[in-house]
């Protein structure tokens, strides 16, 4: 007699912990062959202002490690989900991918995690400079982390959109709100439980699922979120850059209905870390 | 031998009991009128500036450009309509592609020779920027002017090293740029907006303020001077709707405003829909904190060119003045001394501290918020110096006793008007600095250089000004955090905000 599997119940990673929506509600998820998979947490508004009070929390420390600690830190995350790629690769199969291109995704999502852990402790050195000002001042540029920023993954490649979108807003000290694909939500629950082992302090990421017309105006308008990084079409981009107007946000958009080749190298840079930070410049007197 | 004398003071050094003797000056001892004569060159009327020439508006309106210091009509600016937008975007659109594709060295040249042909002018721009905008002739001859040429100058020698600009990538012009600037800084303005654009390959239409409108067309006639290419630089006049016309338009790949946060909101939902890239400069309420390490007399110095710098019409204004408890009387007790002495009149008198406010609307939102202060219980000084009977004046301000939930703590006033706020230590000077929408700059005083980096990482403000106030460089970044705005201006980071990574 063949043993019954104990499945598992998805769980949105919210403040370190993995948590139902507040509201109770969930949707039935199936698998690409159209099995009942889970139910997975349909999180709600109120789900979003915790998962932004969780991040608040965690963003001063966070910002505050040292840039060779963060890089380490994504570098730990690079490891937990290569140790844990077949189980990742499973999961984007049975969710619809071919087993080569669901390989190729995840090891692609493990050498992004690389790339951004390697710039931790050096996008300061490139993107920031002293300015020879014609005043007796030692003036300098440097950057700040903008604070909570609200993420939106694209539906498709779950793993890897999410991960190019999450990284470089982290890598800088930012701490992320995001909402997984809302059609193959469970990657991002995984991804979670990867980040809970990587060393990366509660409440820097926090994922939540759920469905985007129910989400997007409120990522819009949250005076707290000070960006905005979503692969989102036309529609919801216009939306969130009207609701952004509200508190001068910064949005950045990926047109999700245009073809994106996310695995290539084009799809990973310095300016994506840049485009998450603000630049001080500061008036240092030179003199007695 | 000669004995030496036991010489006796003429007065005691020193009377027990009583303030030390001073010397009063202000209206005791008046200057002597001592007004800059250079000719403005002023025309009667201007028309827009299109594809390298003055053509008359096609509504064939114009309306009057005032001189705030005696409200004596300066000039008939023209008033541009749609169609003449469109004329302009035209213009530029022409020629986006031959001004990209000229070499970098040559672009170069051309923004050479502006800042060169602007310095040989610099009197006349600095008399004409005075008479239309009220500000005194010591800032518009020594700040205004040449720091316009300055950034020009910056920003011709990147033309022909965009290579340099954005390591790993290559950068490309964004096309046609729609730019919309403010009143307080007319000249300024213009060249913190056409210098990077032009320097980066892209053309320009660009709509100065209504009431500021002369020395941006005076600027059209050095760019024929300077033979730049017809289209390149266009400019368009009027009023709002104009500005809205500019943003509005199809054609520019981006806009570049600076001016107020309400219009900045505007201006992001008119653009949510489509494709083009955004700047905004906006607002600030800047607090200026002041440690009881601090030089007190440099300091008081530089919270009195914080605020009353330009009459107040400053967006990094050091418009919330937070002292250290202990030093707080003392600061009090100067900045009032200081005050007593500042001449306020004749934008064009050479002696002038604070000259007119820039317009009728902007002395009445100065009034309201004053009004607010008072009512809201904070104490008020102004000394009592004289205004012109003509002209809009504002006596220099300083509210005492200012709490953050004041009116004048938390709004930008934008004018002469200073609310003093204390505090006890490190953590409630940020706490307080940082307790504002606004996120454009600071100011910090202390003689502590750890201090200086320790309140520099914390503060919440695109630039940080230590020992100083009100600086400005071309070759350094200027922009805010928050609703501030976003983008930057002026440096590396300034110019790749008018670039695309290809």
């Amino acid at each position: 007699m063949s043993r019954l599997p104990v499945t598992k119940t998805p769980k949105p990673y919210v403040g370190g912990a993995f948590i139902r929506s507040e509201s109770g509600r969930t949707y039935p998820l199936a698998d690409a062959a159209g099995a009942f998979f889970a139910h997975v947490p349909q999180c709600t508004r109120k789900d979003l202002r915790n998962a932004v009070e969780a991040a608040a929390k965690a963003g001063p420390g966070w910002a505050k490690r040292t840039a060779y600690n963060r890089g380490q830190i994504l570098y730990r995350l690079a490891e937990m989900l290569e140790a844990r790629g077949d189980e990742m690769t499973g999961t984007l199969v049975r969710f619809g991918a071919a087993r080569a291109a669901a390989a190729r995704e995840v090891a692609a999502s493990v050498d992004r995690l690389v790339y951004y852990a390697g710039w931790a402790d050096k996008y300061e050195q490139v993107l920031g400079n002293v300015n020879p000002v014609a005043s007796p001042h030692f003036n300098f540029t440097v950057t700040e982390p903008m604070g909570i920023v609200g993420v939106i993954a694209p539906d498709a490649p779950a793993l890897l959109g999410l991960v190019s979108l999450v990284a470089p807003v982290i890598v800088s000290g930012n701490t992320v709100v995001a909402l997984a694909s809302e059609a193959t939500p469970y990657p991002a629950v995984l991804l979670g439980e990867m980040l809970a082992t990587s060393d990366l302090p509660g409440g820097v990421v926090n994922l939540l699922t759920g469905f985007r017309r129910e989400l997007v105006p409120t990522f819009a308008t949250h005076a707290h979120l000070r960006a905005l990084s979503a692969a989102v079409g036309p529609e919801d981009a216009k939306t969130l850059r009207l609701g952004a107007a509200d508190s001068i946000k910064r949005v950045r958009i990926v047109d999700a209905t245009k073809p994106a080749d996310w695995l290539s190298a084009r799809a990973e840079s310095v300016y994506a870390v840049r485009d998450f930070l603000e630049f001080k410049t500061t008036w240092h007197p030179i003199g007695a | 031998m000669p004995t030496l004398a036991k010489k006796t003071p003429a007065r005691p050094v020193s009377r027990p009991g009583r303030p030390a003797p001073e010397l009063i000056f202000g209206d005791l001892w008046p200057f002597d009128p001592a007004p800059e004569t250079a000719d403005p060159k002023l025309q009667p009327r201007y028309d827009l500036f299109i594809g390298g020439r003055f053509v008359a508006p096609q509504s064939g309106k114009y309306f009057d450009s005032i001189n705030p210091a005696n409200e004596k009509k300066l000039a008939e600016i023209a008033l541009a309509g749609p169609a003449d937008v469109d004329a302009a975007y035209a213009a530029a659109a022409k020629a986006a592609g031959p001004w990209a594709k000229l070499p970098g060295r040559e672009r170069a040249k051309y923004l050479f020779r502006l800042a060169r042909l602007l310095q040989d002018r610099a009197r006349e721009f600095a008399v004409a920027e005075t008479l239309d905008g009220g500000k005194p002739i010591k800032e518009s001859r020594d700040f205004d002017v040449p720091m316009a040429a300055a950034h020009f100058f910056y920003h011709a020698g990147w033309a022909d090293k965009l290579e340099y600009l954005a390591p790993g990538r290559r950068v490309a012009p964004l096309g046609v740029v729609g730019q919309v600037i403010p009143w307080n800084f007319p000249l300024l303005m213009l060249a913190w907006k056409l210098a990077p654009a032009l320097a980066a390959g892209n053309t320009v239409v660009l709509k100065p303020a209504e009431t500021t409108s002369i020395t941006c067309l005076k600027f059209a006639e050095i760019i024929r001077e300077a033979g730049l290419p017809p289209g390149v630089v266009n400019f368009v006049t009027g009023a709002g709707e104009v500005g809205a016309a500019v943003v509005n338009h199809p054609v520019p790949a981006k806009i570049a405003f600076t001016g107020s946060t309400d219009v900045g909101k505007l201006i992001m939902r008119a653009l949510a829909g489509t494709d083009k890239k955004l700047t905004l400069e906006l607002g600030g309420k800047a607090a200026n904190i002041v440690f009881d390490d601090a030089p007190l007399d440099q300091a008081v110095e530089g919270i009195v060119n914080g605020i009353f710098f330009n009459q107040g019409h400053v967006c990094c204004a050091g418009s919330r003045l937070l002292v250290h408890e202990p030093v707080a009387d003392a600061v009090l007790a100067k900045l009032k001394r200081r005050l007593a002495v500042l001449k306020v009149g004749d934008p064009l008198d050479k002696n002038t501290d604070i000259g007119a406010i820039n317009s009728a609307a902007q002395l009445q939102r100065i009034r309201d918020l004053v009004a607010a202060g008072e009512s809201e219980g904070a104490e008020l000084y102004q000394p009592a110096c004289r205004l012109p009977d003509k002209g809009y004046y504002f006596r220099p301000t300083l509210f005492s006793g200012v709490t953050m939930s004041h009116r004048i703590a938390r709004e930008e006033i934008f004018g002469p008007v200073l609310s003093i706020l204390t505090f006890r230590t490190v953590e409630e000077a940020v706490e307080k600095a940082n307790n504002t929408a606004y996120g454009l700059s600071a100011g910090v005083w202390t003689d502590k250089g750890s201090r200086i980096l320790k309140l520099s990482t914390e503060l919440k403000a695109g630039v940080v000004w230590a020992n100083t106030y009100n600086k400005f460089d071309p070759t350094s970044p200027f922009g805010g955090y928050k609703e501030s705005g976003f983008g930057r201006e002026g440096g590396r980071q300034g110019l790749l905000d008018y670039a695309q990574l290809t």
